[in-house]
């Protein structure tokens, strides 16, 4: 071992003091490089044979220091960083940073943006669990339906691209409202796309919700009773899973949620395969919220009627004094933020995510705290592996589904 | 002398045939995976990447065999070595066809005739179990640790339902020899079912064929039971340190047992080389319509349009024109009496090997614990049961 390696030999103390007479055990390094930690997660693993008897998760490997790089990023830059914290939400994230900035300026949104938001962040949770459901059947070894998810994903990144130019750094939710107008023809895109959605959800369904070796993999592994998850802050389909209905979308509503009709999943059991079941009806009531957003999508303008916030149209510019003043503020100094504090937490597809942001009046941001579902997410991990087969701690992994950008940021 | 150089002949041509199976089977698995995962699979080395084999062939020899630092170098070195001699040397007793005259000796494709054939077979696959184990081991990395222990564990395990169902049949047969198990499945019940030990009269294989099948999945190290490899746990399970032509053998290995078990299940079960149904409605002409069938369809794409890429305006009427003429070759008299066979005990093998990669790309990994339990509470007693009545209705009616 390194001997410069301190904390490596701290942490390998904690875990396995070499006390005398003690029982032997393996240490396992599970991670940073492994097929199936997600990214560059490490996990310590104490095992006594198959059995996990501790486990120390590591995190750190994906230190992006995208919290401190906020400080130094004009208001409306912090938006795209936001999306490279979670590769698979980057829409939520853009909206959850956009809601709190937004709280601060006390711009108003016009209707159709809102419905636009609301749209295109079902979509992200929609490629989230897509897959969320692709890597977590291929850890189980059902290599196939990751492949069949990985369809829809595509659709959905072309989706994407049509909106922002992006497949997947889209930073297309804008603190006023959105990037750019929607393009011609996303009607029909979307439709076509959430028109087969709940077939190709039957497919998958078909392929896992019945096995009989999906279910020995799934049901009751990874159990962690709700008093235990709310303790460690965990959120979203993990305490769904658990029995609590809390869903952010209908208790505290941002960006209209409160027009939609939908269900939010609740299972009982806390183990792998309620959260599986938890989220596969997240992708159809999903699908619903689109269907919705589609058939009442508002007339109106897509960006909200803040001239200090938003650029004005090319054609104001060129036209109206007025109009080209405020384009020269913010294109050089940036817009301004009335100092102050705020937090719009938002549902994302991983739990609550929100950016606690504070201004002092400047063009940039003085704080942006950000908390990230994953990284509560992940606090469950010990409680998940300890006294089970090593098999289960893969099962226990995908189940919880994190992000590691989303984790260290 | 005669006989000692046909033998010299049939073992390089077996030799080569099994290898090049071997890497084939690798590309096959590819193309089927690929096509039920909705991708095209390998197609940039050579037409439909069917020269794919030989490029991983000359990517592995040409790689860097390291030998770990911390690892037991003989060990090491031994463990790839006697896992692919052995999964190798058990195609010896599998007989294709059925024997015949050839510069008046009498053979058959197929090495050997041991009369003892089965327990080769059983003593072959037990000892496989070491190539595993001891690369796990001598590898010293704690992931190829406990897949060769749970490797260990496994094929131990499955060992013995795979034993019981192949004891069944024999209790039918009442021979050890593989060619005499196969001319003894000869015939038809009502002159269309074939007498095969699947439908054997007394008491039909079929269950037997069917634990047969899932305990030779886990002999394999096959999904549902791959656990000894389990990529998403074990990283690589025994090979992880492993590289070059030494990973190369534990994975030809792996497909050398493939084509054995196949080619094993189809002598006891499923008749060998007997057809499907009578040579007098016209089984002989399968071959023959399979093969013209292929050579039309890649002449009729070849005329497409569409097709017209790089390699298909080629390889198409090649092809095509090499089957169409492959075709008329079973209708030789002479050949007849060994390509029929040959065809037969081939396409059963061939199917088999099929659903084993079928089967890879639909189905979940079992869990360990839950893997062992399945194979003492439940594989185990029901091979026995079937054992059982088997042997009871054989006693009776006998």
């Amino acid at each position: 071992m390194n001997p410069t390696d301190t904390a490596l030999d701290s942490r390998l103390q904690e875990i396995a003091p070499e006390a005398e007479g003690a029982p032997r055990r393996m240490v396992l390094n599970m991670g940073p490089q492994h097929p199936s930690t997600h990214g560059v997660l490490r996990v310590i693993l104490e095992l006594d044979g198959e059995i996990v008897t501790k486990a120390r998760p590591d995190i750190g490997f994906l230190h992006t220091g995208i919290e401190k790089q906020a400080e130094a990023l004009g208001w409306q830059q912090v938006v795209t960083i936001t999306d490279r914290m979670d590769y698979l939400a980057n829409l939520s994230n853009n909206l959850a940073y956009a809601l709190s900035v937004e709280k601060l300026l006390g711009v108003e949104i016009p209707p159709k943006a809102q419905w636009m938001r609301v749209l295109l962040a079902e979509l992200s949770r929609i490629n989230s669990h897509v897959v969320w459901l692709g890597t977590h059947a291929l850890d189980l070894g059902a290599m196939t339906v990751f492949f069949y998810c990985f369809r829809e994903r595509e659709d959905l990144l072309r989706i994407f691209e049509m909106f922002s130019g992006q497949r997947m750094m889209t930073s297309y939710i804008r603190i006023g409202g959105l990037a750019l107008e929607p393009p011609r023809g996303w009607e029909r895109a979307v439709r076509n796309f959430i028109r087969g959605l709940p077939e190709k959800v039957n497919e998958y369904e078909a392929l896992l919700k019945e096995n009989p070796i999906f279910l020995r993999r799934t049901q009751g592994v990874a159990v962690v009773p709700l008093e235990r998850l709310l303790d460690l802050g965990v959120t979203g389909p993990m305490i769904r899973a658990a029995g609590l209905g809390w869903d952010i979308r209908k208790a505290e509503p941002y960006s209209s949620y409160e027009k939609f009709d939908f269900r939010v999943p609740v299972e009982q059991e806390s183990d792998v395969y309620a959260r599986f079941l938890v989220r596969l009806e997240e992708i159809r009531q999903s699908a619903r919220i689109v269907e919705q957003a589609l058939d009442g999508m508002p007339e109106g303008p897509w960006k909200a009627d803040a001239p200090h916030v938003v650029l004005p149209d090319r054609e104001k510019m060129k036209t109206q004094m007025e109009a080209l003043i405020y384009h020269f503020k913010i294109v050089t100094e940036g817009m301004r933020v009335p100092a102050g504090e705020a937090y719009v937490p938002v549902e994302s597809p991983r739990g609550e995510i929100g950016f606690y942001v504070v201004s002092d009046g400047g063009a940039q941001p003085w704080r942006v705290f950000m908390r990230t579902p994953s990284f509560g997410n992940l606090q469950s991990l010990p409680e998940m592996f300890e006294g089970r087969l090593i098999a289960d701690t893969i099962a226990a992994l995908g189940s919880m589904d994190f992000v590691l950008g989303d984790v260290d940021r | 002398m005669n006989f000692y150089l046909l033998t010299l002949i049939k073992m390089a041509l077996t030799a080569l045939v099994l290898l090049t199976c071997c890497a084939y089977a690798v590309w096959v698995e590819r193309k089927v995976l690929a096509h039920i995962q909705l991708r095209p699979g390998p197609y940039r080395v050579g037409p439909h990447g069917l020269l794919q084999p030989l490029a991983d062939l000359i990517k592995l020899l040409t790689k860097e065999g390291i030998v770990p630092s911390y690892a037991n170098p003989f060990f090491y070195l031994l463990a790839p070595f006697l896992a692919v001699a052995l999964a190798l040397t058990a195609i010896v007793v599998i007989p294709f066809t059925p024997e015949f005259e050839l510069f008046g000796v009498r053979t058959a494709i197929g090495l050997t005739d041991l009369n003892i054939g089965i327990l080769f077979l059983l003593a072959l696959s037990s000892l496989g179990v070491y190539g595993i184990a001891i690369g796990g081991w001598a590898s010293n990395n704690k992931y190829s640790l406990m897949g060769s222990l749970r490797s260990s564990a496994q094929m131990v395990s499955y060992e013995l339902p795979l034993a019981m169902a192949i004891v069944s049949p024999l209790l039918l047969v009442n021979t050890l020899n593989l060619r005499e198990i196969v001319e003894l499945q000869n015939g038809f019940h009502f002159g269309l079912l074939p007498k095969w030990n699947v439908f054997a009269s007394p008491v039909p294989q079929a269950l037997g064929f069917v634990i047969f099948l899932i305990a030779a999945f886990a002999e394999t190290n096959r999904v549902p039971f791959d656990l000894p490899e389990a990529e998403s746990e074990l990283v690589a399970g025994f090979h992880t340190e492993y590289s070059s032509m030494m990973f190369a053998s534990f994975f030809m290995a792996e497909y050398a047992n493939i084509i054995t078990i196949c080619c094993v299940a189809t002598v006891l079960f499923l008749g060998g080389w007997h057809p499907l149904w009578p040579a007098e409605y016209g089984s002989d002409l399968v071959p023959v319509v399979l093969l013209a069938a292929a050579g039309l369809m890649l002449l009729f794409h070849a005329a497409q349009a569409a097709r017209r890429r790089k390699w298909d305006r080629f390889t198409f009427p090649v092809f095509g024109v090499l089957l169409l003429g492959l075709a008329p070759v079973f209708l030789i008299p002479v050949l007849k009496p060994v390509l029929i066979p040959f065809f037969w005990f081939v396409a059963k093998a061939g199917f088999l090997v099929f659903v084993f990669i079928w089967i890879r790309g639909t189905l979940p990994r079992y869990r360990y614990d839950q893997l062992m339990r399945f194979a003492w509470t439940f594989l185990f007693p029901l091979s026995l049961a079937n054992l059982l009545v088997t042997g009871l209705v054989v006693a009776l009616a006998g």
